[in-house]
């Protein structure tokens, strides 16, 4: 309908990072629980705008979405231009833990996918009694590489044209084509070389394997979900990263890939619906 | 007739002949011609590759984005840019309709063991998106592979 206005508000917050301001872009909808969702590497908060758009969803949480720096609407930091961007385990922990103080979240629950749900394991790993839950979308403790991230920018390739291509096989089949496009958009429209600079935080530096075995559940409950379609990280991975954690709770989903939330949000509403009323009945106990 | 199966993850089969998968394949320049979009996204691209069956692959000669010429390999002293070849079973998945889950992208293929890509990989990566619409065009009819 033409005049629509969606109930999604869009704000900068300033938040230090590493000694230095950064003027992060986030969205917003709803009251109660924050969550604070996570986008995946190379993209940005537009994937959840689905869940920040559920009406049900939204009564009981406060739906967060947050470009990282360098990002969507979030700029890179002022002294870091020209320099070469790489995503670590500490940078990526610090600018999460950085972003829910400045907004002075009490215990949110964090949900992230890909290296969203990577991170995921090392807040679990390190900070669990910052959060009242944790969701892992498409995570594992490590994941076996299928290109070479060189591609991804050099003067002779289109970064935006490549990344998508690359990405668009981790979308299942049989979705919605709006959907599909517009998550592939996401990629599209990277500055050069962060999809890459990400992935050095997903190759490199965040190989968790050997650490998952100190999150205690106990702490702070731990959710996995991840598409059958995810051939990047398979359902294997998340399976074999679950058994490694007692009291994980894993699940496969049917029809998803690896962008869940946004190549078929209907079809992921049925999933993660069930986990936020667990985080919710838990709450209300 | 030969018969083999591809096995899912979960055990299902796609049933094809090895003819079948050819059969497939050689009608791709047509389904590219017929394909006014995919031939316009390679309007840029000119090279000489190696694509198809691992048991029969074809020399493929693309010149803006159009199929020119498309002949069964071996052919004497042919060279060829970049080469990716699937087993037949593979293709015989990835064409289905709703491919099993591992069996639906050429890169998957590739983790997976059943595809591999070889040469000079320039021309593919910077088309790399044409090349996996123009390999995926059979699954547009619904490849049934068992006849």
């Amino acid at each position: 309908m033409s005049g629509f206005i969606e109930p999604i508000v869009g704000r900068y917050v300033h938040v230090e990072i590493g000694g230095e301001i950064n003027r992060i872009y986030f969205e917003e909808n709803g009251s109660g629980i924050p969550l604070v969702c996570l986008h995946t590497a190379g993209s940005d908060a537009r994937q959840w705008r689905h869940l920040l758009a559920d009406d049900e969803f939204t009564r009981h949480f406060r739906v967060i979405a947050f470009d990282m720096p360098w990002h969507g609407k979030s700029n890179p930091p002022d002294s870091q231009y020209g320099t070469e961007y790489r995503l670590t385990t500490a940078s990526y922990t610090a600018t999460i833990r950085a972003f829910c103080n400045a907004l002075k979240l009490e215990r949110p629950v964090v949900m992230g996918c890909s290296i969203g749900g990577r991170i995921v394991l090392n807040l679990a790993i390190e900070y669990a009694r910052e959060f009242r839950a944790l969701i892992g979308l498409e995570a594992a403790d490590f994941q076996q590489p299928w290109y070479d991230t060189a591609w991804l920018n050099r003067p002779d390739v289109h970064g935006g044209e490549v990344c998508a291509a690359l990405v668009s096989g981790l979308i299942a089949p049989g979705g919605p084509e709006a959907s599909r496009n517009e998550t592939l958009w996401g990629y599209k429209q990277g500055g050069p070389g962060i999809f890459k600079g990400d992935l050095y935080f997903y190759r490199v530096d965040g190989d968790l394997r050997g650490r998952i075995r100190n999150i205690d559940v106990n702490q702070c409950p731990l959710y996995l979900l991840t598409g059958e379609y995810d051939f990047s990280c398979t359902p294997e991975d998340t399976l074999r990263t679950a058994a490694g954690i007692p009291g994980a709770r894993a699940t496969v989903m049917e029809r998803l890939g690896h962008f869940p939330m946004s190549e078929n949000p209907e079809q992921f509403r049925r999933y993660i619906a069930p986990v936020l009323q667990d985080i919710l009945n838990k709450q209300n106990s | 007739m030969e018969s083999e199966h591809v096995h899912q993850g979960d055990g299902q089969p796609v049933l094809f002949t090895p003819d079948a998968v050819i059969a497939a394949f050689t009608a791709i320049p047509d389904l590219l011609a017929r394909d006014v979009a995919l031939t316009a996204r390679g309007r840029w691209l000119d090279v000489d590759c190696l694509l198809g069956p691992s048991t029969q692959p074809f020399h493929v000669a693309i010149r803006a984005g159009q199929i020119v010429d498309m002949t069964s390999a071996p052919v004497l002293m042919r060279s060829w840019r970049f080469a990716y070849r699937a087993t037949p079973a593979a293709l015989a998945a990835y064409w289905q309709k709703m491919p099993p889950a591992g069996w639906h992208d050429l890169l998957a293929l590739t983790k997976r063991g059943h595809a591999t890509l070889e040469g000079d990989l320039h021309p593919f990566m910077t088309h790399l998106q044409y090349f996996k619409d123009l390999l995926a065009l059979p699954r547009q009819n619904g490849f049934g592979g068992a006849s």
